[in-house]
């Protein structure tokens, strides 16, 4: 069944236009970061000027440490929560409201996220009066924490999904066999089963990291007086109009998630090629 | 002197290991997921007060009174911003939908179709992109479509505009950015690999062998396609539809910064009421609009879902 030579030169000729249609506007953003123009979309020469001033533009810099420990922060704890959550829904097949359950976690995936962000701020708010009218004080006061619950909503689902399936791969024979050699649940997991996700844990991590770091919509809802996240700045700026520092950020980033996903795909790729040999040199017999 | 100690332990494994793995992800989503949604509900049947919202319960008099307030709905119904505003979300949603299935799928499929040695390769390259920051990369095509842009030579210079002006998609030659046609170009590309990835999940898991069988029995390629490959990949197609449909008609970034004058969508409708009118149970009350109508859709995809995640037995 080999394809005849115009269907495939159709096929590369497809997936040559898509792939154009995802990386030319990526292209165009880092190649305008560099123009020295103040008039948009007319190329007057190369300048690193709008570098110079992402330098000292304190609103974007603050932003940024801020969307930084968010990012962090919730990237972590959803990793922790994904990593419950998916073990539910894997080893324990029937549960009182598994259905409900597992209808939660996947929602935030598609939900809109004004009406995620709507929900989630309305019940933070009465929180925050019910502990006024109670203690005096109310909490919690909008900003990081707040940001971070609602980042943690979305980072949770994502990172489900992705430690779900890898845990579905999993051969539940080592698990058992551990078992039976005397090991205690929280031990075959520690020994046996995190040391297979752990992979899956790290993509987890990094996908819910960037999420965080890129999220307007959550951001914009939770987030109070002094708690301004770089996406939000780049978004009142994008909003007015062409903003050659914004194009400056943008090639910032992408070359940080180049070089990012460059190392982490060599140390994955690296991990996984040293357990399969540790695996083929377990089961040689003798 | 051993025998509390084992209980104990016992009792500890027992308590830790089931429910607090299942208890403590299960709790977070019912205070931090399902809570504020009932909270939206009721808000979205309340009174607006001077300040903020009545409560739906009140004791007045010695007696306890409970007032709920159906007009939000009713408005919702009878008002046309309102009605004009869901209508388009839908209609940008569908299309957006509809394009990135008529792009993805021949993707899909010819990528499933490449060597195994490169297809690491073109996964990772359709993955990339969302790597970095979606709002940047939808912040491009403002430039690409503006006058003199990279996207605006193209469509300009081979003289394509005056067939959007006739589509209806955009007012005027020339004029491609606040379009509808800028708005849906925006969103298929930000969605295109929400399609692409189940897509090719489904497509390459496929059994080749059942396409030679039915070229074996002479079926041609394009009817086996129709009939072999098309019904297996079903479900990777409404995988990738909810995917991209059921966010699509909430969406807010996008419309904000491509969109225009006649592209107003439901999530800024619901925005404006509560940043711009402060007006908590009417923005409630869009919002749980919005979530009836993404219900049903919702419900399929996680039918599918559920159904693709399972292992089989």
């Amino acid at each position: 069944m080999k394809p005849s030579r115009p269907a495939r030169w159709f096929a590369n000729g497809w997936m040559a236009a898509v792939f154009l249609f995802l990386y030319v506007p990526i292209g165009a953003l880092v190649l305008y970061s560099f123009n020295d123009s103040t008039v948009p979309n007319v190329w007057r020469g190369f300048t690193l000027k709008w570098y110079a001033a992402l330098a000292s533009d304190r609103e974007i810099l603050g932003g940024l440490w801020l969307s930084l420990k968010i990012a962090f922060l919730s990237a972590c704890g959803s990793v922790v929560l994904g990593t419950l959550a998916a073990f539910s829904l894997v080893k324990y097949r029937r549960f009182r409201g598994r259905t409900l359950f597992s209808g939660m976690v996947h929602a935030p995936l598609v939900m809109p996220e004004v009406v995620v962000g709507l929900s989630l701020l309305l019940m933070l708010v009465s929180l925050q009066r019910a502990t006024e009218s109670a203690f005096g004080v109310g909490f919690p006061a909008r900003g990081l924490l707040t940001i971070w619950l609602g980042h943690l909503l979305i980072g949770l689902a994502y990172a489900t999904v992705v430690v779900r399936s890898r845990l579905l791969d999993l051969n539940p024979q080592l698990e058992e066999a551990a078992q039976d050699l005397g090991a205690r649940p929280h031990q075959v997991f520690w020994l046996v089963t995190l040391p297979m996700i752990g992979q899956s844990l790290a993509s987890a991590w990094l996908l819910t990291f960037t999420l965080s770091l890129d999220d307007v919509v959550l951001s914009a809802f939770l987030s109070g007086p002094g708690s301004t996240t770089m996406p939000l700045v780049i978004f009142s700026r994008a909003k007015l109009g062409l903003n050659p520092t914004v194009n400056a950020v943008a090639t910032v980033i992408v070359l940080l998630v180049a070089v990012g996903v460059a190392v982490a795909s060599w140390l994955i790729a690296d991990a996984e090629r040293r357990r399969t040999r540790e695996t083929a040199e377990a089961a040689r017999p003798g | 002197m051993d025998a509390p100690t084992t209980l104990a332990a016992k009792l500890r494994t027992r308590v830790h290991g089931r429910w607090v793995v299942i208890g403590v992800p299960f709790l977070w989503l019912l205070v931090f997921f399902l809570l504020p949604f009932l909270i939206v509900l009721d808000i979205s049947l309340s009174e607006m007060g001077t300040v903020r919202p009545n409560e739906l319960l009140s004791w007045r008099d010695g007696v306890l009174t409970l007032t709920l307030r159906f007009s939000g709905y009713s408005l919702v119904a009878q008002d046309t911003l309102y009605l004009t505003a869901y209508v388009a979300s839908l209609k940008y949603a569908f299309w957006t939908t509809l394009l990135c299935l008529l792009i993805g799928y021949p993707f899909a499929y010819f990528m499933a179709r490449a060597r195994a040695a490169v297809q690491p390769a073109l996964l990772m390259l359709v993955m990339l992109p969302f790597w970095t920051s979606f709002l940047l990369r939808v912040y491009a095509w403002k430039g690409l479509l503006s006058p003199d842009g990279w996207a605006w030579d193209l469509i300009v210079g081979l003289g394509l505009d005056p067939v959007l002006v006739a589509l209806g998609l955009i007012p005027a030659p020339g004029k491609l950015m606040h379009t509808p046609f800028s708005l849906v170009i925006g969103m298929v590309y930000t969605y295109l690999p929400f399609m692409v990835l189940p897509l090719y999940g489904t497509l390459a898991k496929l059994d080749l062998r059942l396409l030679e069988a039915a070229q074996d029995l002479g079926a041609r390629p394009w009817v086996a396609f129709w009939t072999v490959t098309v019904p297996l990949s079903r479900a990777g197609i409404v995988a990738g539809s909810m995917l991209v449909f059921i966010p699509s008609v909430g969406e807010f970034v996008i419309p904000e910064l491509l969109g225009g004058p006649e592209t107003l969508m439901i999530g800024r409708v619901m925005w404006d009421e509560f940043f711009a009118n402060n007006d908590w149970p009417m923005a409630s009350t869009v919002a749980v609009v919005m979530i009836l109508m993404i219900l049903v859709p919702l419900a399929v995809f996680h039918k599918v879902q559920a159904e693709a995640q399972e292992p089989r037995s």
